[in-house]
C-alpha cells in the first residue's frame, strides 16, 4: 500500500499543513481562477461566497452541544430528537439544510461512534467542518474494525461490558451521538451542561467533560 | 474473511492503516472558499455531492496520499463544472497563467 510517506511527516509524525502565506501553490491558483470564472460569468456573486464563508464559520461543535443539553433536560425533547433529528435541531433554530440526520443515544451498556468509510460525510451543518483525523485513512480504515482500539487512542478505554457501535455515514445520512448525561450533573442549567458536550464525544471518540 | 469482489480503493473501511493522525488545523481562506463555491454551485444546480464524490473516487489512490482535502475538492469540483459547460479549460487555462503572474503568495494572486 502506498501510503507509507514519511517523508510528508514532521518530526513529530504530524503531516506537515501549508501556511497561508507560503508560496502560491497550483490548486490556491486554480481556486482563484475558478472563482473569478464563476462571478464574470454570472453563476455566483462575491457576496454569495462570502456569506457561506460566514455561515459555515457560524456552525460549530456549540449548536451539537445546546442539541444534547436540552436532551439531558427535556425528555419530551429527546423522544422527539431520536425519533427526527433533523427536525428537532430545526426546532432549535439551526439551519441543517436539507441534511437527514438521525441521534444515536448512548447508555449506560451502549457507547455510539461515527465515521464516513467511503468519504468524510459528517453532520457540518450541525458541529461545523470535519477535524482534519475524521477525513484520516487511518481514522476511516481502523475504528470500523478495531473501534475500542482507536478508541484507545483517543484516551477512551471503554470496559467489556459496554458495547460499541458504529455508524458509518452517507453523503445523505449523517449521525450525531448523544452522549450519557455524567454523573454529578443534576440540577445543573442547560446552559452549564452545554459547556460539558464535547465535539468529540458527539463523534463518539469522547466523552462529555464532568464537572469541574 | 476475502470480499468475492475487491474494493474500490475510497472504500477504506477494514483495511489496515496505522495509528489516528490527531493533529488538526484551522481551514486557510482558500480551503474555506473551495468549500463555499461547492456548497453554491452545488445548490444552484451546477452539480451534485455524487458528481463531487465521482470525481474524487476517478482521481484516484495516488491523489488522496499526495494532495491535501481541499485541493482535491478544487479539482474535482473543477471537473465537474467544466462538465456542466459554467466555463471551459481554454478559459480555465488562461485565467490560471494570468493568476498565477500576480504573486509569490495566495494574498497576492487572490482577487477581492
Amino acid at each position: 500500500m502506498p501510503h507509507d510517506h514519511a517523508e510528508h511527516l514532521s518530526p513529530s509524525g504530524h503531516p506537515y499543513r501549508p501556511d497561508d502565506d507560503g508560496p502560491l501553490s497550483y490548486w490556491q491558483v486554480m481556486e482563484i481562477a475558478v472563482r473569478e470564472l464563476l462571478v464574470e460569468k454570472g453563476h455566483v456573486t462575491p457576496e454569495e461566497i462570502a456569506a457561506q464563508i460566514e455561515a459555515m464559520d457560524a456552525r460549530s461543535p456549540a449548536q451539537g452541544a445546546a442539541l444534547v443539553a436540552r436532551a439531558w433536560c427535556d425528555p419530551a425533547f429527546r423522544d422527539r430528537l431520536m425519533a427526527d433529528a433533523s427536525a428537532a435541531s430545526r426546532e432549535m433554530g439551526f439551519d441543517i439544510g436539507a441534511l437527514h440526520l438521525v441521534a444515536v443515544a448512548n447508555d449506560a451498556v451502549t457507547h455510539n461512534v461515527v465515521t464516513c468509510t467511503l468519504c468524510s460525510c459528517y453532520p457540518r451543518n450541525l458541529l461545523g467542518l470535519p477535524p482534519d483525523w475524521y477525513k484520516s485513512r487511518a481514522y476511516r480504515s481502523r475504528v470500523v474494525r478495531e473501534p475500542r482500539a482507536v478508541l484507545a487512542e483517543f484516551g477512551l478505554d471503554l470496559p467489556p461490558s459496554v458495547r460499541v457501535r458504529v455508524h458509518d455515514s452517507t453523503a445523505d445520512m449523517r449521525y450525531v451521538v448523544i452522549p450519557d448525561r455524567p454523573a454529578g450533573t443534576d440540577g445543573m442549567s442547560e446552559e452549564a451542561l452545554a459547556a460539558l458536550v464535547t465535539r468529540d464525544s458527539m463523534i463518539g471518540t469522547g466523552l462529555p467533560r464532568t464537572p469541574a | 474473511m476475502q470480499p468475492d469482489v475487491p474494493s474500490h480503493w475510497h472504500d477504506m473501511g477494514g483495511g489496515p492503516a496505522g495509528s489516528v493522525p490527531r493533529a488538526e488545523h484551522d481551514f486557510a481562506l482558500w480551503e474555506k472558499r473551495v468549500d463555499a463555491l461547492m456548497v453554491l454551485m452545488s445548490n444552484k444546480g451546477h452539480f451534485t455531492v455524487d458528481g463531487l464524490r465521482r470525481a474524487l473516487e476517478e482521481m484516484g489512490e495516488t491523489a488522496f496520499e499526495t494532495m491535501s482535502y481541499y485541493e482535491r475538492w478544487i479539482a474535482a469540483i473543477n471537473r465537474n463544472l467544466v462538465a456542466a459547460g459554467a466555463y471551459d479549460t481554454a478559459e480555465l487555462a488562461a485565467r490560471m497563467e494570468e493568476v498565477a503572474r500576480r504573486g509569490a503568495t495566495y494574498g497576492d494572486a487572490q482577487s477581492r
